[in-house]
């Protein structure tokens, strides 16, 4: 007699029969549990949703009317067989690994997660399971992260350059968490931080929810740009060579993303500064972070899938891959916004 | 190598070219001499021999990263440099150096000479102590093919601004036979005479394509026409009682084509030509195809037998040193008529031969020229503007290439593999394919012609229908059918099709043209009847 596994992997996304939910489904469901808040996870059209208290209010800015119930970290609640509680995961502000357990047997879908503390989001706590799900966006040994101090000395030293020289910086990131994350490494005595509406829009959110940003203007129509001296602006990558940018006058561009790590990809998208900042676990933190859980069993979703398992067989685990829509962080970043 | 570094990142931080030289002529005013002569050697294409393979290379890094070489072998194409790649993978040094960047090129030629074991030994040591940007110039050294933005021009104009020479004279010392080890900075941009080395070429002149058509170039009789070969640029120098013969890409190839000296036989030292070299028979009335002369270009010694199968003759346009004498700056009218006197008593078996001018009243009359050129097996028209000094570079104005159009066939993609460097991550490099019947019958790679969103597009549909991976080739859904675009076709018993294309490239993505409408083999070798 075979057991049914307390999480299964459908055409709509992970799926947990005994309490008859999905996890960020990606096609419309009754009842969808939400890792985080970025598109690829929190999807449009589901009954109900749950996420952590945190979460939400990011969800309602971007899905509207939803019909959704919040939990806090480490809380637990019993959905039909299941027992289900949101663990932090590291990756932005609000999101969770969730953790599944039906009948002792324990599963962990980590959503996308990193494992240093980033200084914004709650930070990544390890839980030991049996199963594991793991994204592998970042899963091949040349991406290693350098410390957050050491980015954050480049980064300021960039746009006090720019200043000088009387240059507007333009650094191009994720609306949602990058953003906000860059925007608290940044050295607000250097001068104004500007923002594109899409980032703003954002802030507004967790401000409202009490996370501390600092002060940010938001770029408007009516606004005398070439008035406002030594600016750096945050705009969602997209933004970066469009007309909106024109209007700034002189100015240097740079993206914060794990894949400026490789120069191929750097020199292709024409910026100027390429500055490596992922909300991506590297390989070593992958490694370690699957190592903490204690799981036999990895189901590896998103990113190099076939390379990471394939290690990750080699090395005494048992791992498959799973096919999923989820994105992770894009490399083809004038999709992303 | 901290000051190379830096120089490097400066260059590789920005995308202004005023930047990138700015930095390079501060590096040129400070650097050590010997750093100074490297990097030139470095920007020009002359790099240190390589000491070790690139197979040891990956299994040292591999090792030293604690990663089985399957792992190493599946992140290269993704990081799509390995010099990189190697870089990226090794764990942090936990050292530090402050060598030169000459001295670390000393170290490593000195590993040329001694065993396997001490080359390790050094070039984990190097690993060691560098880290970031310094280990993968130093990995760079080691693998050779230095790119990083700057063309030679710049550089040449970088060297300009550190030394307050013009532009036009540092281009011209640069070119040629010197190296690192024999020369000096002294020797080679302050000493008096910049022609001294005998072998020393000028640089080429190159032609902008002509889009358009001529008729934007004014009054016809302004301009001067000739055939556009299709054969290898060359330029043959004869001083001195020598001579040598430069390629474009400033490679000496003087013993790849020994026929070329006899040319001294019949034309005075002193003598430098522009031209291009083709494979004609002696009593043919037009060049071989470019193929014929394929066999001679690989080839660093000639045997007999290629010599009479497929000899090759300068077909001369231009004359840039006479009696000794620079004349570069005179009309290329002038220039043509000493060229013209000096070709006049060649024999019918000189390796040298005037290539003709075109006569022509209008712009009409040069079109219909045009459109017989495959006849003459050319690729079209050259235009150079009477009056024009012969200049430097590629300068737009005064030459002109009026090239014919392509041939095109519609073919199906079946194979897609992702680029090196910049375009590493994107699927670029496609295998096509013509109908025969149900199957597919692959016939031609080709890598460009399509814009990075175009690529970008079909790197994410390549994702989506792979259906079969070969290493780093996916084999994809025949789906999607582009124009190809070429210059020539060929027979060969190599390919499966039994035709080989010069110059392929994706002309249009024929987003509307379904899968049976691509052309099929029979089109294929109508063209290989019609065109071969």
């Amino acid at each position: 007699m075979s057991k049914i596994s307390a999480l299964t992997f459908t055409d709509r996304g992970i799926y947990c029969p005994a309490g008859d939910f999905y996890i960020d489904p990606w096609r419309p469901v009754d009842r969808a549990l939400i890792t985080h808040g970025h598109a690829d996870h929190a999807r449009w059209g589901h009954g109900h949703y749950l996420a952590t208290h945190a979460a939400l209010p990011v969800m309602r800015h971007r899905l509207g009317e939803i019909d959704a119930q919040g939990i806090g970290y480490g809380e637990t609640v019993q959905i039909g067989g299941a027992n289900v509680s949101f663990h932090p995961a590291g990756h932005v502000p609000g999101s969770a690994q969730i953790r599944v357990e039906v009948a002792g047997e324990i599963w962990v879908a980590s959503g996308d997660y990193k494992v240093e503390n980033d200084g914004l989001s709650e930070p990544f706590e390890p839980q030991r399971c049996h199963h594991f799900i793991t994204e592998s966006t970042f899963g091949l040994p040349v991406f290693r992260w350098q410390p957050q101090a050491r980015i954050t000395t480049e980064l300021n030293a960039w746009w006090a350059r720019c200043a000088d020289a009387g240059k507007t910086a333009f650094l191009g990131a994720y609306a949602l968490g990058k953003a906000q994350r860059l925007m608290r490494m940044l050295d607000p005595e250097i001068g104004p931080i500007l923002t594109h509406g899409a980032v703003e829009g954002t802030n507004a959110v967790l401000r409202a929810q009490g996370i501390d940003l600092p002060e940010t203007q938001q770029v408007t129509g009516e606004m005398d740009v070439k008035s406002i001296k030594r600016a750096l602006v945050l705009a969602p990558p997209s933004a970066l060579g469009s007309t909106w940018a024109r209007k700034f006058g002189p100015r240097e561009s740079a993206f914060a993303s794990g894949w400026m790590q490789l120069r191929g990809v750097r020199r292709r998208r024409a910026g100027d500064r390429g500055f490596v900042v992922s909300d991506h676990a590297d390989w070593r933190g992958l490694l370690d972070a699957i190592g903490q859980t204690g799981a036999e069993n990895i189901y590896v979703t998103h990113g190099y899938t076939d390379i990471f398992a394939r290690y990750l067989n080699e090395n005494g685990w048992q791992a498959q891959v799973v096919p999923t829509e989820f994105e992770g962080e894009t490399l083809d970043m004038d999709a992303a916004s | 190598m901290n000051r190379f570094a830096a120089l490097f990142n400066a260059i590789d931080q920005s995308t202004k070219t005023t930047v990138k030289v700015a930095a390079l002529a501060a590096y040129f005013r400070a650097a050590p001499p010997e750093d100074r002569m490297w990097t030139i050697a470095l920007f020009s294409g002359r790099r240190p021999k390589r000491v070790v393979t690139t197979t040891r290379l990956r299994e040292w890094a591999a090792d030293e990263a604690g990663i089985p070489l399957w792992l190493f072998e599946e992140s290269y194409p993704i990081v799509g440099d390995l010099a990189e790649t190697i870089a990226l993978v090794l764990p942090p040094a936990d050292g530090s150096s402050d060598k030169s960047l000459s001295a670390w090129i000393a170290t490593l030629r000195a590993l040329a000479t001694v065993e396997e074991d001490a080359r390790k030994a050094a070039v984990l040591a190097a690993w060691h102590s560098l880290e970031d940007t310094e280990r993968f110039v130093f990995n760079k050294l080691i693998t050779g093919g230095f790119r990083m933005g700057v063309s030679q021009k710049l550089m040449t104009r970088a060297l300009a601004q550190a030394t307050e020479k013009p532009e036009a004279e540092l281009a011209h010392r640069l070119m040629g036979n010197w190296h690192p080890d024999d020369t000096t900075w002294e020797g080679l941009i302050e000493a008096e005479d910049a022609s001294a080395d005998a072998s020393r070429p000028y640089p080429f002149y190159l032609a902008y394509a002509l889009e358009d058509g001529p008729e934007a170039l004014g009054a016809p009789s302004a301009w001067r026409a000739e055939w556009k070969w299709d054969g290898i640029r060359g330029q043959v120098i004869l001083r001195d009682g020598q001579h040598f013969v430069w390629s474009r890409g400033e490679e000496l190839m003087t013993d790849r084509f020994p026929e070329l000296a006899r040319a001294a036989d019949f034309l005075p030292p002193g003598t430098v030509m522009d031209g291009e070299l083709l494979v004609w028979q002696p009593q043919a009335d037009r060049p071989d195809s470019f193929n014929a002369l394929q066999k001679r270009i690989g080839r660093k010694t000639v045997p007999k037998k290629l010599l009479t199968d497929a000899p090759v003759v300068l077909h001369a346009y231009d004359l840039l040193e006479w009696q000794g004498s620079d004349i570069r700056e005179t009309s290329f009218a002038e220039r043509r008529a000493l060229l013209e006197a000096a070709c006049a008593d060649l024999p019918g078996d000189a390796p040298v031969r005037l290539s003709p001018q075109l006569e022509f009243e209008g712009w009409d009359d040069l079109g219909e020229l045009r459109s017989i050129a495959r006849d003459e097996n050319a690729e079209g028209v050259m235009l150079k503007r009477a009056d024009s000094p012969y200049r430097i570079g590629r300068k737009k104005g005064d030459w002109w290439k009026w090239k014919l159009d392509p041939l095109t066939i519609d073919a199906v993609m079946i194979y897609a593999q992702a680029g090196h460097g910049r375009r590493a991550n994107l699927f670029t490099d496609f295998t096509f394919a013509v109908r025969h019947g149900n199957d597919l019958v692959p016939f031609t790679k080709a890598y460009s012609g399509l814009t990075d969103a175009e690529f970008r597009e079909i790197t994410k549909w390549v994702r989506k229908n792979t259906l079969q991976r070969f290493g780093p080739v996916r084999q994809v859904t025949p789906h999607h059918v582009f124009e190809i675009a070429f210059e020539g076709i060929q027979a060969s018993p190599r390919h499966k099709s039994g035709v080989a294309l010069r110059f392929p490239r994706m002309s249009r993505w024929r987003q509307d043209k379904p899968l049976d409408e691509a052309n099929t083999l029979e089109d294929l070798n109508d063209m290989l009847r019609i065109y071969g």
